[in-house]
């Protein structure tokens, strides 16, 4: 989330798209209540299901399963030709006013620079013309052929209402309603906010849905604005947390990445990842990446990583392409290929959660050993027993060697979590773990000790990062939450001078760091994750905070928890004022320019004492220092987002391009490929989702939700029921190219059959939770039924919406 | 001897110098049907939050047990935190539902093994699987540790084994398991925010 939880009551327009969230999200949602009943607020859903959320809304606009793109092209579409943008913030804070390189383009489905074979852009074409200073060129009026803002226009002159209409199936003045009330927020006084979720991310187009909305939201001059942002609402109660220190295939803790094997050391690494100002006068803070890098290699190496060995640079294992490239996708391919050995699921059942469950129940036979650390008897740790048509596992054939190593849950566990809103909140425990139920972290701790031994006494191949990583807790073989969460933070190796007076010693060695501010890349500072520090300073654990004052009532409360970064409340505020250092709206202030300094309610996002000019722009963290209506290269599948049917498309085309389909760009191994369905064999759309009582295979192990939600259900329109002769309450069979699943019946009429390219397009709905284990009747999760399509930026796969037939059982 | 519970506690109040209810002459059943305690009184109130989506309720957890050597504390009720500024004391279904999360008949006690072939897990100690653990890591580990790609350039990487990490665990949980599996080398590393 750009904005926070609470933040939600100040909106004046909610558009929940591509997520749930009184489903999903139903105590976060009280904020969206509160909007409406205190704020008069306007709720909008548009979605393929008339959900919970739908239930109490002011509009409802349903959709067909993986057009987001088309509509919100058809939204941008609409606030350039009715001129409904905020103009100011547009020209100064976005790059609406930037040149783009000759030869830039986009015909009949493809972005300039398409290689087919290797399904991949050549990216050169896509970014700024620079001047002969080394800056980009700019044309303030927005009226140069080639600058963003007429590229955009003329990119989405294209989504029209009547092709927006003939994709997505809703109906035309709903659009058009829709369209109206979004433009309503580029108003000084008015703002929107949309909250999404799974719903945009588990597309082939995953990335682009939710570019869409930062382009809206800059358009309208939303971003940085009390009651505006773009509000991912995460699933996980640390999904947020974990992401932010690098748990992912090609990160590091902050979003620093992973080093390509093309760099063979620190200073080509860090020359690569150090942008410079594309305009004079940005802060342009990746400036500082060194600092981060640096200070991050001293947490994992200690005195080991000094400046002669590049900090211990060459310990990390570098990748080939500095994308997603061993993401799990991928490793699911290659655990079926034969290639992996080892996997290791800590809190994560991959049987359940990973696309085409068949797929990955033969991985999982291949590997030698597979270590399961959970709190719970999990199916992917029981992935070898038989459970009839639930697990269709021979275990005599399985030689898989498994360990189940039991983990204690939250009521036994001490930490932080980071929320949606970025809010790092510790809690204690509560109770003792359960029999020999152990920590998370004393669970790797001992692995990894036991390992380390080995490679002391045997020795081995590359042992240096094993014996040489820092491990300086007092126990151990148990290290303590608040010893990593120090280091997390940050601290002084020596004395951090300050560098516009080196006589003033500003942290002592030994001491906690304040901020990131005091990071240093010369070794002298150690730092796990830079954008937590400020989380256990000298002054204590700041995650820990309780104080409930909110001034201003603008749902800030700066004295609760610890908000990453620097307890900013409020992402981008900068651009919540004008180029005076003015709030736009009076009535929703966060910072002001108070002539000297920037003061107010939220911790400034800018430099505390830089005065307002139009030259440094709000986005600080952009080397160009605004916002980007267009992308760059940064985003695989191209500078602005187009339409791309899912891959398994109910149309067999694609009605804006026929010649491309599907997104040229996502990558589908061969085997997947061959297991996609085509429209005539599965006629209809199927997409997945959660239920509120159920959290996805987890809670099903908790009698009360168990309960709540007994046994499997599928949801089909009244039509198709009749159609189909299928009763509510009866038994019916869904089928995809990868698998069967059997489930009860619910008839339903909050879902509609669509029109669409002409052809009338049925969803069927697929509730993910049910398994083999657990307290509720045995049923088959979803991902018996989806497919290994990912997203062409994060391979996150797309579930939302594939192809399925159903038929009485 | 007929008493109302407010003259029962009247004189019990007064009688509280050095007497017994026994003393006193009440028949035992009594006295105890009337002494009922608040339950959660004698609990301990640890502050948590709920484990489950991204709003991070606030939950207060009640535990028995006062933590003394040989006396495991245990939860009993777990409700919302009514201080929290987001939940404001508010918990969903799931949320509701965290103390049979807690007490779930399906929680893993002990380390358990499964032998290739088998149907089924047998009990073995934390030491034996750790141990058992580490070698198979370390043989797969130094049998197909990559130190150099196609190009000849170094990559130092180990690739036949991978983690996936648990999005529901701890900031420090997590940034120990980032130093550990990125020490050894392993690249095939994600989270759920994949999924």
């Amino acid at each position: 989330m750009t904005n926070n939880w609470i933040d939600i009551k100040n909106a004046n327009v909610i558009l929940v798209m591509g997520g749930n969230t009184a489903e999903a999200h139903p105590v976060g949602f009280k904020w969206v209540i509160e909007a409406k009943a205190r704020n008069k607020a306007t709720l909008i859903v548009v979605d393929p299901r008339f959900n919970r959320t739908a239930a109490v809304a002011d509009v409802y606009v349903p959709l067909r399963a993986g057009t987001d793109i088309a509509f919100l092209g058809g939204v941008i579409n609409y606030l350039l030709t009715k001129d409904a943008i905020q103009h100011e913030y547009v020209k100064a804070f976005t790059n609406a006013s930037f040149i783009v390189k000759d030869g830039f383009g986009f015909s009949e489905g493809l972005f300039s620079g398409y290689d087919s074979d290797k399904r991949e852009y050549d990216h050169s074409t896509w970014d700024y013309e620079l001047g002969p200073d080394g800056y980009v060129q700019v044309d303030e009026t927005l009226q140069h052929p080639r600058c963003v803002f007429q590229l955009m226009k003329q990119h989405y002159s294209r989504y029209t209402p009547e092709v927006v209409v003939n994709v997505t199936g809703s109906p035309k003045d709903k659009f058009l309603e829709v369209c109206k009330l979004i433009a309503s927020t580029a108003a000084l006084n008015r703002t929107m906010t949309s909250l999404y979720a799974l719903g945009w991310t588990n597309h082939s187009v995953g990335t682009q849905n939710i570019r869409c909305m930062a382009i809206i939201q800059l358009l309208l001059g939303n971003v940085g604005m009390s009651g505006g942002g773009l509000n991912a609402l995460r699933g996980h109660s640390n999904i947020q947390g974990l992401t932010d220190l690098g748990l992912l295939s090609n990160l590091m803790p902050g979003y620093l990445t992973l080093p390509a094997a093309a760099e063979p050391n620190l200073a080509t690494y860090l020359a690569k990842r150090t942008p410079k100002p594309l305009r004079p006068g940005q802060l342009n803070y990746w400036s500082n990446y060194p600092k981060f890098f640096v200070s991050l290699m001293k947490v994992l190496y200690g005195p080991a990583a000094t400046k002669e060995n590049d900090y211990g640079y060459g310990w990390l294992p570098k990748l080939d392409r500095v994308d997603h490239e061993y993401d799990m996708l991928r490793v699911q391919d290659l655990m079926v290929q034969g290639k992996m050995n080892g996997y290791i699921c800590q809190g994560f059942n991959p049987l359940q959660a990973s696309p085409n469950k068949a797929k990955t129940l033969a991985g999982l036979g291949k590997l030698k050993f597979l270590v399961v650390i959970d709190p719970l008897a999990t199916e992917t740790s029981a992935f070898f027993e038989n459970h009839g048509e639930y697990n269709p596992a021979d275990s005599s054939k399985i030689m898989t060697e498994v360990f189940r190593l039991p983990s204690i849950c939250f009521a036994e566990d001490e930490g932080s979590l980071t929320n949606s809103s970025r809010w790092l909140q510790w809690h204690y425990r509560g109770q003792d773990p359960p029999d020999e139920a152990r920590t998370d972290i004393d669970i790797i701790a001992a692995l990894f000790l036991r390992i380390r031994e080995l490679y002391r006494k045997e020795g081995g191949v590359f042992p240096e990062p094993i014996l040489n990583l820092h491990w300086p807790y007092l126990i151990p073989e148990r290290p303590m939450p608040a010893e990593l969460a120090r280091e997390l933070n940050g601290y002084a190796i020596t004395d951090v001078k300050d560098p516009q007076d080196p006589t003033k010693v500003l942290v002592k060695a030994g001491q906690q760091l304040a901020t990131f501010a005091q990071l240093r890349d010369d070794g002298s500072t150690a730092c796990g994750c830079w954008i937590y520090s400020g989380c256990w300073t000298e002054k204590g654990n700041q995650m820990a905070r309780r104080e409930t004052h909110d001034p201003g009532d603008r749902g800030l409360v700066p004295g609760w928890a610890f908000s990453w970064p620097a307890n900013r409340r409020i992402l981008y505020n900068r651009a919540s004022c004008d180029a005076n250092g003015k709030p736009w709206d009076p009535n929703r202030p966060l910072i002001h320019w108070n002539g000297t300094k920037w003061v107010g309610l939220d911790v400034p996002d800018y430099v505390p004492t830089a005065a307002p000019s139009k030259d440094m722009g709000p986005f600080i963290m952009h080397p160009e220092g605004v916002g980007r209506l267009f992308s760059r290269a940064f985003v695989k599948d191209g500078p602005f987002p187009e339409h791309y049917e899912p891959f398994e498309t109910p149309l067999g085309t694609n009605p804006i391009h026929p010649k491309v389909v599907t997104n040229p760009v996502a990558r589908v191994y061969k085997d997947d490929h061959s297991e996609l369905g085509n429209s005539s064999e599965f006629p209809y759309v199927g997409t997945t989702y959660r239920l509120t009582e159920l959290f996805h295979y987890w809670s099903k192990h908790c009698l009360i939700n168990a309960i709540l939600q007994p046994q499997q259900f599928v949801e089909i329109s009244e039509q198709l029921a009749a159609e189909k002769g299928i009763v509510n309450g009866g038994e019916i069979i869904v089928t995809s190219a990868r698998g069967r699943i059997r489930a009860v019946a619910v008839v339903t009429k909050r879902i509609k059959p669509l029109t669409v390219n002409g052809k009338v397009i049925q969803h069927v709905g697929i509730p993910i939770h049910w398994g083999f284990t657990g307290l509720t009747r045995k049923g088959f999760p979803a991902n018996v039924l989806t497919p290994c399509v990912g997203d062409a930026n994060t391979q996150t796969p797309e579930t939302k919406a594939f192809l399925v037939n159903v038929e009485r059982a | 001897m007929e008493l109302s519970r407010r003259q029962f506690f009247k004189l019990s109040g007064a009688a509280l110098a050095g007497s017994s209810m026994a003393a006193l002459g009440f028949p035992a059943a009594e006295a105890v049907a009337e002494v009922r305690e608040f339950k959660l009184s004698r609990t301990t109130e640890v502050r948590n939050t709920c484990p489950y989506c991204a709003v991070a309720c606030g939950v207060i957890m009640y535990s028995l047990g006062d933590r003394a050597q040989n006396n495991r504390a245990s939860i009993m009720h777990i409700e919302g935190d009514a201080d929290h500024p987001v939940s404001r004391g508010s918990l969903c279904p799931k949320g509701a539902g965290l103390l049979d999360f807690v007490h779930s008949p399906s929680r893993l006690l002990y380390p358990q093994y499964r032998a290739p072939g088998e149907s089924g897990f047998k009990r073995v100690s934390w030491d034996w699987a750790t141990d058992r653990i580490a070698h198979l890591m370390k043989e797969d580990r130094d049998r197909n540790f990559v130190a150099k790609n196609a190009q000849g350039e170094d990559v130092n990487r180990w690739l036949t084994t991978g983690m996936l990490a648990a999005s529901a665990s701890t900031n420090e949980a997590g940034f120990l398991t980032f130093k550990t599996v990125r020490s050894l080398g392993i690249l095939g590393f994600d989270n759920q925010a994949r999924v």
